[in-house]
């Protein structure tokens, strides 16, 4: 059996999406900007694909969706041309951000501070989540933008995102929200919260991968990064990806219709799984039920080394992650069990499971039965639960069997 | 930069077969009590290394035949990934029947050789290769143990990286010998750092006292000091200088053949900046006190200071009065 719990990695495409994006390969391939009929045939659709785009975040038609190649490219955006603007302008110096940011926010935010700029790295509860009195704390009138994400792609925590973009608005600073990990699990309305730029990746709810997009208020419109042809409206230049912006329309509107199914099925799934790692001895999860997102999981297995659990796993054909998945190669500790402050005995033990509404309840009964066994095996070889001889005190304390 | 590293590995793929076995059915992982020591007629030694919060922890049981200091059996429990997992699985079986001497001489490398399936190809990617050193490690702390000496007497020199075994006195010599710059020379020339990385500079996976750009930075300073001196006495070209050294050796010209006569005069002179221009040294100089507004400043007392910084200094420098 093969399953699948890495879903805030990538996720599989849904196979109606792929079936929308099929003749954008062979039968229409027109550029949609030309002047002929192989334009027009890939124009109607692209259209019509942008609309489910716009009405998946609530964006007015007068604010800018603009389709990017993936959330990396959304956020390195945002900040440099804030850099742009404000910084080297002289106008603003700082910038806030969340010290569990994916990396495309941390390295933007790392990179900045090399030219000068000043970057407050906000901590996290007990609970793995951002307070918004934290923010209004540290906002001066020398801060160009708070970046917060929405929902944190580790442990699933939804963070006060409504809260902090109005309090950033009072203030009269700009706010960014990388919101990858909240379409298809939460509503996600820039209609109804003062959210000035937000991100998006099609690839996490069932799109293609190589899709993204930058949702910007109106009269908020960033400086481009990509200056050519003026596609995009000349925010970003660059032949329009019709088939990927055909698959990430189709898949925002599947994701926005499944939510009901998200929040029901898919949590039910996830809790009935979370219930039976939490019956096993020495096992401790981060960030209440209620303040997640309803497919995420982020366990330690205390004297489990997590890459140990991801092998024993894998071996029984189930993909999980440790770490941030695009970081599993870097082999640190969990950046967010670290940044909780979770016994440093903990750090290396979290793993995470990602569910999606493709994710069987037979698939739930399976996985739970290879974890308990990986934990019986990988227990008994651990160093942690081993047998020391009286009065053998130096090294590793001795946690009970 | 070539495919592997555009596209990023996958790690497990590249573990030899052995390692995976290892992994999945360590033979030697378990523990040694000490009523099975003595029966043995053993001296039961437990040595730890590593820490969990680190990431790997691994223990080590020996039973010690303290008539011949021969290891009689060996067994490990580890809290780590898959390699270190295997490579204390290979530590522990290399250690069976040797002399606790000869198990101190097992380096990281002898681990991760034995656990190839074919001698040349390694048996687990470059970043894994530290999780093998810890295996290394606590034989040293064990052995120290069952003699009752302090670990660091196993320890002759060293080491700066680990994962290649290279110590502190090679890497200064080969640094010197080559005239090396970068940290990518080193690893050419040494394979430290080539492996996990940690030695390199702060903030890799492991802390260490002195890191490779540390090392180069060391050379960098010497390099600098010696054309310093070598300049001081005049044995070097000044357009090989630092901006310094030319200015403190325009200055050193001035002074000595220069600045009397114009103090006399009661003027001065300061030197604003060295530029180069094509061929040619343009110093840019200031008069001060009398001899600002001086006739004589733009051409008796200019072409004095020229030919004396011509001849003392350097052939193309030309100097030019604001």
């Amino acid at each position: 059996m093969r399953v699948y719990l890495d879903n805030n990695a990538t996720t599989i495409v849904d196979p109606h999406v792929f079936a929308a994006m099929e003749p954008f390969f062979v039968q229409k391939y027109g550029n949609p900007n030309s002047l002929h009929q192989f334009a027009s045939d890939t124009h109607k659709p692209l259209k019509e694909a942008m609309q489910k785009i716009y009405a998946g975040i609530g964006a007015s038609n007068e604010d800018s969706v603009v389709v990017t190649s993936c959330a990396t490219e959304s956020n390195n955006w945002v900040f440099k041309s804030i850099y742009f603007e404000y910084i080297v302008t002289g106008r603003k110096n700082h910038i806030i951000v969340s010290e569990v940011e994916h990396p495309s926010i941390i390295a933007s935010a790392k990179f900045l501070e090399t030219l000068g700029c000043k970057v407050t790295y906000l901590p996290i509860n007990h609970e793995g989540i951002v307070e918004a009195d934290t923010v209004r704390d540290f906002i001066t009138d020398k801060t160009a933008l708070v970046s917060i994400m929405w929902v944190n792609n580790e442990t699933g925590a939804i963070f006060p995102i409504e809260e902090i973009a109005q309090i950033c608005a009072e203030k009269g600073v700009l706010f960014h929200t990388d919101a990858v990990q909240a379409i298809g699990k939460l509503p996600v309305d820039v209609s109804t919260v003062p959210i000035d730029y937000l991100t998006i990746s099609a690839h996490k709810f069932h799109g293609p991968k190589g899709v993204g997009a930058l949702y910007m208020r109106k009269n908020k419109e960033l400086t481009p990064l990509f200056h050519g042809g003026a596609q995009m409206g000349g925010f970003r230049s660059g032949t329009l990806n019709v088939a990927g912006i055909v698959g990430m329309g189709k898949a925002i509107e599947a994701a926005i219709d499944g939510l009901d199914f998200e929040i029901s099925e898919v949590r039910e799934l996830r809790d009935r799984l979370e219930d039976a790692l939490l019956d096993l001895p020495d096992t401790f999860v981060v960030t209440p039920r209620e303040k997640r997102v309803a497919n995420t999981i982020l366990v330690s297995f205390r004297g489990i080394e997590g890459e140990a659990m991801l092998w024993d796993l894998n071996r029984a054909g189930i993909g999980a992650s440790t770490g941030s998945a695009c970081a599993s190669e870097d082999l640190e500790s969990n950046p967010v069990m670290e940044a909780i402050g979770a016994d440093a005995d903990l750090a290396h033990t979290a793993i995470r499971f990602s569910l999606s509404r493709y994710t069987t309840s037979e698939e739930i009964d399976y996985v739970i039965d290879v974890v308990k066994e990986a934990v019986v095996r990988l227990r008994g070889i651990s160093s942690s639960y081993a047998y020391a001889p009286e009065g053998h005190s130096d090294g590793l304390d001795v946690k009970s069997h | 930069m070539g495919i592997d590293s555009l596209i990023g590995g996958t790690i497990w793929d590249e573990y030899s077969q052995k390692v995976t076995e290892l992994m999945n059915n360590p033979k030697n992982m378990g523990e040694i009590t000490t009523k099975q020591a003595e029966a043995m007629g053993a001296k039961l030694i437990v040595a730890d290394f590593g820490a969990e919060s680190c990431g790997d922890a691994v223990r080590l049981y020996w039973a010690v035949d303290t008539k011949s200091d021969m290891i009689i059996d060996a067994k490990f429990k580890s809290f780590g990934c898959g390699t270190a997992i295997a490579s204390s699985d290979t530590m522990a079986e290399l250690c069976k029947g040797k002399t606790v001497d000869e198990a101190v001489k097992i380096t990281n490398i002898d681990v991760e050789k034995a656990m190839r399936d074919t001698p040349d190809v390694p048996a687990v990617p470059p970043q894994k290769m530290h999780c093998s050193v810890m295996a290394y490690d606590v034989i040293k702390k064990a052995a120290a143990q069952y003699k009752g000496v302090d670990i660091e007497s196993f320890e002759e020199e060293t080491i700066v990286c680990e994962c290649a075994r290279v110590t502190l006195s090679t890497l200064r010599e080969v640094i010197r010998l080559n005239d090396l710059t970068t940290v990518e020379q080193i690893t050419d020339y040494t394979k430290a750092g080539a492996f996990c990385k940690s030695c390199i500079r702060p903030g890799g996976h492991e802390e260490k006292d002195i890191y490779l750009v540390d090392l180069l930075a060391e050379y960098e300073k010497e390099k600098m000091a010696q054309t310093a001196d070598a300049a001081s006495e005049g044995n070097i070209d000044f357009a090989q200088m630092t901006i310094v050294q030319r200015l403190k050796l325009v200055e050193k010209a001035i002074d000595e053949n220069i600045r009397q006569m114009l103090i006399m005069d009661g003027g001065n002179v300061e030197i604003l900046d060295i530029k180069e221009n094509g061929a040619y040294f343009d110093i840019y100089i200031r008069y001060l006190g009398a001899c600002s507004g001086c006739a004589s400043s733009s051409t008796g007392t200019l072409f004095a200071i020229e030919s004396i910084l011509r001849e003392k200094v350097d052939q193309n420098i030309r100097v030019i009065p604001l």
